[in-house]
């Protein structure tokens, strides 16, 4: 912004709004194809009104992708709302900047100043100059004095804070062309319980939208569209939740920590609404808050010995205190279902910011040979599905499941096809004996593989009498259960877990191919969707053709192995530093590490299109290099891209 | 190596309400050191479970890591058992608990076990009231690992190669006391006749139910200078009360001088009759028991009996709300609230 900095005596303008002094720069005109972003004070209560921004869109019938992007603070800090709305559907984070700043926060003005894009609109409060420093002349201005309309219309300190963040959503409105009839009806569903409460939003709405006049002018149109349908806007956390109270989940054990809260306090929530027992007013589930995430996971572990459908959630942090329990479920055979919301980092690191960089302490999770079974949900619709399948996997296959999510998918509402439940599915519970089934047998064998997929028999304590009983230890027994510290035991067992581990892809979900006979192939999974949805049709665009493949679980179908195959060029986006998943990849399938180029993105935001499309051009730019001076033929060429 | 027992039965053998013989209630034979205080103790739960008439079936064992944690596998053959991960029973016992209340469990612990690596994990089960039997097997070392210092050796106690213990111990009893344990008693492994009955009192409250046995380590903690050895023990014991279990429906006969004795009815019916052994102190004084403990402690003594027993606080499975029906029996019909309530969910979410 150097340049744009006029030096003058006066350290303020009064500017009010205007538009770009820079000639060669035109104010951007865009329709249901741009990126609002909110910069606001921690603690504000600025949520509930930039929510209500996304859903007018939502509800015109328009795609929008809302983000927080919030410090570790509880107040006063800086905090930001950024909301992609694309007729196109594009989901991911938008690279290049922001059209419109809804800048209402002092403290971050000067950066919030830089990333609006050359032609974009800086919308601040006009009720005092604007610090000079803070001039551009490649942006428009538009400014509403905010504080003083607020303090004209109301004395209360608290009312002023609050209807503020209403007033500059009424303004918005005008200058976005969003429909006041929808913000009005949202309003009014949203205080449906305090009816009181409706009139003066509404109102405090009317206020901005009236500040409104000729002299600002916007380029930027929400145009109502008929492009949602039925799809929902939810929070991957609320999925999780949600997704263990179908499952029948009845015991869930956690200790807070960002971003994974909100998954056991949803659980709370919707349990506390389905599963009271009408009759006794009892609950029908119990939420533990554990003393740390050591006991919460030993309380699951204990849950799900003794038959409840157990699970807990957590981050990164909580995953390394959970790791010796994790060892012991995969060795004691008990199902458990972890739900890990990635973050950023350890410690004071940067938890409030997303990343994929669990992938090898969950998946390789503990001491002594162990694997463990991770479901990788991309939106809240997986959230719910794998959330809701992972406890049929988990007895199933009698072992831990992780469910790796991470915050961006976890703490922004995203949109979604509409969750549904096959009424017809039966929890698969896997091989438990009943007392009768125990009297039908000769010898029961804890761990005697009878039916050789290496899933062996449990019982419940108190099922039988007589039969059944057996001592539950990490290792050191044979298959009847019995003490033993012999090699050969040992090795059988093994041999056996690894037996169980090879089969498992059968009861997890296939990956998802798209596209097909491009020479590029790009491995994906959770949160990178979008960004590699988009990407595709930027190389598509660029005259490169590519498939995708998107995981969903670890370990691996065959036709993760087949679709590196047939691809000459094969990628992996993963949002870290060290290639995680491409080192599992390379592990489990046996192949070559130079068959994967790794794409790789871990500052903590969330990944762009931009960062993939740019990675893989630059890669089969080099390939093409070398394949013109060597005899090498690396493939991702242009030709194979028409009609992709 | 296992070890199986014969199964003869002599017709003559007492038996129980349920028509058991204590064999019923026997476990492996045990692999821990000739003479350890632990096997005494697992033939005190024996006894006691028999003496109860519990189905053995009934109840879950959970046990974390040392040579106390192993000696589920020596009682209760027929019991359900869990030897989890070092100083972390009480998590898994709190989450098999909620999952079905109606079995008996009985935790196992060791002083290091509970007084150092899983000191949090026992605070937190205490103040949960759950409903179980926690013992705690103190030898004052770490028996498995051969024989360390544990946090509950006394001060000035001498390990084998002669070197004294120059920290303050931790009296997991007084821990309890302050953090809101409702059943609180110490015992010693050499003393069935006192350790049984505590153990029926135990297993018959409802709520968290701590017995913090004193059992010698003979391998490492047994010499001369130790404060955990057999000797040093029987020598220092202070029985501050006897307890008399009287099981419900049942005359009370015991018979002692009157104004000695406290009648303490616990939830099941039961009751307890308690023969002071010194009169100042009433086990449902919290107060007087804090203060018994430090003057026996002053004194160099081990006070043990019932120190404390609170019957009227909810136990966990109150405090949060569950019902009469085991969480793990529920049916699907009953957790599943079924595709026509989410498409409701959704419409919320639009
Ligand atoms: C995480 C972990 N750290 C250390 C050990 C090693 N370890 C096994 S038993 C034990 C101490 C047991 O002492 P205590 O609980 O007093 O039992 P005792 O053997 O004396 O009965 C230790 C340190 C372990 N098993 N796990
Ligand atoms: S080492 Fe000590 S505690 Fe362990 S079995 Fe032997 S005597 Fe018992
Ligand atoms: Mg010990």
């Amino acid at each position: 912004m150097s340049e744009s900095v006029k030096t003058g005596k006066s350290n303020a303008s009064a500017i009010g709004s205007k538009k770009t002094t820079d000639q060669s720069v035109l104010p951007i005109e865009a329709t249901n194809d741009f990126v609002v972003k909110f910069a606001n004070v921690n603690g504000s209560g600025s949520a509930s009104a930039n929510a209500l921004f996304a859903k007018s869109v939502f509800r015109m019938g328009v795609p929008v992708t809302p983000r927080n992007i919030f410090p570790s603070n509880i107040q006063g800090l800086p905090t930001w709302y950024e909301v992609r709305i694309s007729e196109q559907g594009y989901t991911a984070r938008r690279a290049g900047g922001v059209d419109f700043m809804v800048s209402v926060n002092p403290q971050s003005m000067a950066d919030d100043v830089r990333e609006v894009r050359p032609g974009g609109y800086f919308f601040y409060d006009s009720t005092r100059p604007l610090d000079i420093r803070l001039l551009r002349r490649d942006i428009n201005y538009v400014g509403v004095p905010l504080t003083e309309i607020t303090n004209r219309a109301y004395d209360d300190a608290r009312l002023r804070q609050l209807f503020k963040n209403v007033i500059y959503v009424g303004a918005l409105a005008a200058l976005l062309n969003i429909d006041m009839g929808v913000l009005e009806q949202l309003i009014a569903e949203q205080f449906a319980g305090k009816k009181k409460l409706i009139e003066p939003n509404c109102s405090a709405l009317k206020l901005g939208f009236d500040a409104i006049s000729d002299e600002h002018s916007c380029g930027l149109r929400i145009e109502k569209r008929d492009l949602i349908g039925d799809q929902i806007l939810l929070s991957g956390n609320s999925a999780c939740g949600l997704g263990a109270v179908y499952a029948g989940a009845t015991v869930a054990a956690w200790y807070p920590i960002t971003p994974s809260t909100s998954v056991a306090e949803a659980f709370e929530k919707y349990a506390g609404k389905l599963r009271i027992d009408p009759d006794t007013g009892h609950r029908n589930y119990v939420v533990i808050q554990a003393e740390d995430e050591l006991a919460a996971m030993g309380m699951v572990i204990g849950a799900n010995w003794n038959g409840a459908r157990s699970f807990t959630a957590t981050s990164g942090p909580g995953v390394s205190l959970m790791t010796e329990f994790l060892g012991l479920a995969y060795f004691a055979e008990v199902p458990a279902v972890l739900i890990d919301v990635q973050r950023a980092g350890p410690s004071t690191g940067m938890p409030t910011r997303t990343q994929q960089s669990d992938i090898l302490s969950t998946v390789y999770a503990s001491h002594g040979d162990t694997r463990h079974i991770v479901l990788l949900p991309s939106n809240p619709k997986e959230c719910f599905e794998l959330t809701a399948a992972s406890f049929d996997i988990a007895e199933r296959l009698q072992t831990p499941v992780i469910v790796l999510t991470d915050l961006d998918i976890g703490m922004n509402d995203s949109l979604c096809d509409p969750l549904e439940w096959d009424d017809s599915h039966t929890y698969d519970r896997g091989k438990v004996l009943d007392a009768e089934a125990l009297d039908n047998i000769e010898r029961f064998g804890r761990y005697l593989d009878e039916d050789g997929d290496g899933i062996t028999p449990r019982t419940l304590p108190g099922t039988h009498p007589e039969k059944g009983a057996f001592f539950t230890r990490g290792t050191s027994r044979d298959e009847y259960a019995t003490y033993t510290e012999k090699g050969d035991a040992y090795e059988r067992n093994m041999q056996r877990l690894l037996r169980k581990w090879n089969g498992a892809s059968e009861y997890l979900p296939a990956p998802i191919e798209k596209g097909s006979g491009a020479s590029v192939g790009i491995i994906h999974f959770g949160t990178s969707v979008a960004a590699v949805h988009e990407a595709i049709d930027q190389l598509a665009h660029a005259g490169i053709g590519a498939d995708s493949l998107q995981l969903l679980a670890v370990p691996f179908h065959d036709s993760v192995a087949a679709f590196i195959d047939k691809h000459e060029s094969v990628f992996v986006v993963e949002q870290n530093r060290d290639a995680q998943m491409r080192t599992v990849l390379v592990t489990e399938l046996e192949i070559d590490p130079a068959r994967l180029q790794p794409v790789l993105y871990y500052d903590g935001s969330p990944l762009t299109a931009d960062t993939v499309y740019t990675k893989i051009v630059e890669v089969l730019g080099k390939a093409s290099v070398s394949a013109s001076t060597s005899t090498t033929t690396i493939a991702g060429n242009s030709d194979t891209a028409a009609g992709d | 190596m296992s070890y199986q027992k014969p199964t003869f039965r002599h017709p003559q053998l007492p038996r129980n309400g349920l028509d058991l013989t204590r064999s019923s209630y026997e476990g492996l034979i045990s692999t821990l050191c000739a003479g350890c205080g632990h096997d005494s103790i697992s033939a005190a739960v024996i006894q006691a479970c028999w003496e109860l008439d519990i189905e053995p079936h009934r109840v879950a064992k959970v046990s974390g890591i040392g040579c106390s944690s192993k000696s589920p596998t020596y009682f209760l053959n027929k019991s359900h058992g869990f030897n989890s991960v070092h100083g972390r029973m009480p998590s898994v016992a709190t989450g098999a608990n909620v999952a079905n209340h109606e079995l008996t469990y009985i935790g196992v612990s060791g002083d290091g076990d509970s007084a150092s690596i899983g000191m949090g994990q026992f605070a937190h089960v205490v103040r949960r009231n759950l409903n179980m039997l926690y013992l705690v097997e103190n030898n004052g070392c770490y028996g498995l690992t051969k024989g360390q210092d544990s946090a509950t050796a006394d001060e000035g106690s001498k390990s084998k190669s002669g070197l004294e213990n120059p920290f303050e111990n931790i009296d997991l009893v007084g821990v309890a006391l302050e953090i809101g344990a409702t059943f609180v008693a110490r015992s010693f492994s050499g003393d069935k006749d006192q350790l049984v009955p505590l153990m029926k009192a135990a297993l018959s409250h409802r709520g968290f139910a701590l017995i913090d046995v004193i059992s010698p380590c003979v391998t490492f903690n047994n010499h001369h200078g130790s404060t955990k050895s057999y000797d040093y023990t029987r020598d220092h014991i202070h029985t501050g009360n006897i307890v008399d279990f009287v099981p419900a429906r049942s005359e009370i006969t015991a018979h002692y001088d009157a104004g000695d004795t406290t009648l303490v009815d616990l939830h099941d019916g039961s009751s307890l009759n308690l023969a002071k052994a010194q009169p100042d102190y009433d086990p449902g004084d919290k107060g007087a028991a804090v203060n018994a403990l430090l003057k026996s402690r002053e004194k160099g003594e081990i006070l043990t009996g019932l120190i404390y027993i609170d019957t009227t606080e909810p136990d966990f499975h109150e405090v949060m709300s569950l019902g009469a029906a085991p969480l793990n029996s529920l049916s699907q019909e009953t957790l599943c609230p079924g595709n026509e309530q989410l498409q409701k969910l959704n419409a919320g979410f639009r």
